[in-house]
């Protein structure tokens, strides 16, 4: 194996040209593809705080009375799904609410009853999945004294409607630009065949195994896979801590940001993924050459 | 003798000494579309032959030695070598079969890019030796050719002769039973043709079977002693020994 290594470096050297080629436009297509994934990574992350982490309001009916709480309570816990439970009664919520509006309780003095139902705040297992929520929240809603259920269902529903595309596009981006780069890994490949014809002609003459004549193309296409991998994040890490900086300090302020670069995990499954580009492009190639 | 008494007696003389030969073909025959390049070619060669191979340009004598090293793969008839039936040769064993022969070709086929040591040693890394006795071996090889000082220098750098005398070198590094010689002496002057026909020569002496194709008659008889097979238009016209 050392001496398909070394074969496969000092070809790499000797075609240093054609290989930066391969490598540069292996590195441009992981970048999008990382790029895409970073900003997927953190908009879930984002998502998901302002979901706050599945919790959901059960608002109850006037007639609703605190004995019946720990029936309620036990009908909730039947459905599974909820982590948390807790009770905020209508006095509880009042004084939160004049809390909450801190200077202007002026307004609550003119009421002769207090308005707000009880409430049980609950936080949901599973909040990932909207469907799922909803589905949650309507089993809930059907309870005897559940007037209804509030989990932000609304604007956020939208939102991820259309994060789900912007997440089908990217897909399809990524997908497109591996396939470029796949493509001109297996035409810098063919090249370097093409280059060292008589040099192949000679070895397959001398007694070479076709084994012996591809191995070091191989060894090359994943060379140059891995690079481009490497390459590849590094310009984004760069340019992550160049933008995300600026990104935090102008936007905090007004909504939750937790920008982090991308995990170990999804960096290592996008140097693996480029390493197989390399090679799969090197096989797609030989494949159709030595036909 | 006329042509078709010297073919019939040619045939005999195959069937009499095809006990021990070392190839052998029978009837073969090689088209390139509507022409005959080998047209049905009956030969036994023995072990330790010097095969010389003469014609005119177009008589078929490289294909002959292409059909052997199964560059290319004859129309009709068979061809033995030591009992192994070309055919028969699957793909994967073709390597195995080409690893006991030994090539030199009129435009030498060095790579350009490996030097005189790596172009040698080839031989021994497809074979999977160590990289201790290939360079042993390939010095000894190189020294023998006078090719020692040039190890490291890369072929385009070197005279015709001499990247002669490393394609002579590459071609015995393996020790191999046969060496396929297709005019080799082809593109060089008086002096470098018998300096390379001299390691041939040498090296047949060591027990090794040459087939060696050329047009420079004049040149050969004056050195080799063996036999020689005359093609003409694909045909095995006359064969003679040269004394």
């Amino acid at each position: 194996m050392t001496r398909y290594i070394k074969k496969a470096l000092a070809d790499i050297r000797s075609n240093r040209f054609l290989n930066l080629i391969t490598i540069v436009t292996i590195s441009l297509s992981i970048l999008v593809v990382s790029l895409f994934l970073l900003f997927f990574e953190n908009a879930s992350r984002v998502i998901e705080g302002w979901n706050q982490g599945g919790r959901a309001m059960i608002y109850l009916e006037s007639a609703f009375s605190e004995e019946m709480l720990p029936d309620l309570e036990a009908r909730i816990k039947s459905l599974g799904e909820v982590e948390e439970m807790r009770f905020i009664s209508k006095s509880q919520a009042l004084e939160r609410l004049k809390n909450e509006m801190a200077g202007n309780t002026g307004f609550f003095e003119t009421l002769k009853e207090n308005p707000l139902p009880h409430a049980l705040e609950i936080r949901m297992k599973t909040h990932g999945d909207l469907q799922q929520m909803t589905a949650f929240a309507k089993k809930i809603a059907d309870l005897e004294m559940v007037e209804s259920v509030e989990y932000g269902q609304g604007w956020l529903a939208r939102f991820l409607k259309i994060f789900s595309l912007f997440r089908i596009t990217g897909y399809a981006m990524c997908g497109l630009f591996l396939l470029i780069a796949l493509f001109i890994t297996a035409n810098t490949v063919r090249l370097a065949f093409y280059s060292r014809r008589l040099e192949i002609e000679i070895m397959r003459l001398v007694g070479a195994t076709e084994g012996f004549i591809k191995t070091p193309f191989y060894v090359e296409g994943l060379f140059q896979g891995f690079l481009g991998g490497i390459l590849g994040l590094l310009i984004l890490l760069g340019a992550f801590f160049a933008v995300s900086s600026g990104i935090s300090q102008n936007l905090s302020a007004y909504v939750y940001l937790d920008i982090r670069f991308l995990s170990v995990k999804a960096m290592g499954i996008l140097i693996l993924a480029s390493t197989f580009l390399g090679w799969f492009g090197c096989y797609l190639s030989l494949k159709q050459i030595l036909k | 003798m006329d042509r078709d008494e010297n073919l019939f007696v040619m045939k005999i003389m195959n069937l009499n000494s095809s006990k021990h030969a070392i190839i052998r073909l029978f009837n073969v025959t090689m088209r390139y579309g509507a022409k005959l390049a080998l047209n049905d070619v009956s030969v036994d060669i023995q072990p330790g032959e010097f095969i010389f191979i003469s014609g005119p340009s177009g008589a078929g004598k490289s294909t002959l030695l292409k059909v052997l090293y199964l560059a290319e793969k004859v129309s009709e008839g068979q061809i033995l070598i030591n009992g192994m039936n070309l055919a028969r040769i699957s793909p994967a064993k073709l390597p195995l079969l080409r690893r006991r022969f030994g090539m030199v070709f009129q435009d030498f086929k060095l790579i350009p890019g490996r030097t005189v040591f790596e172009n040698v040693a080839l031989v021994l890394e497809v074979s999977g030796e160590k990289p201790s006795y290939i360079r042993k071996k390939v010095m000894h090889v190189l020294r023998t050719t006078g090719m020692e000082k040039k190890a490291n220098a890369l072929p385009l750098t070197l005279s015709g002769g001499e990247q002669q005398r490393v394609a002579v070198a590459r071609a015995v590094v393996g020790d191999p039973d046969i060496i396929l010689a297709d005019e080799p002496t082809g593109s060089l002057d008086q002096a470098s043709a018998k300096l390379v026909l001299d390691f041939l020569m040498a090296y047949h002496q060591k027990g090794a079977t040459i087939l060696l194709a050329s047009h420079n008659l004049h040149l050969l008889e004056s050195m080799v002693r063996g036999r020689n097979i005359v093609l003409d238009q694909g045909q095995l016209v006359k064969t003679s020994t040269l004394l």
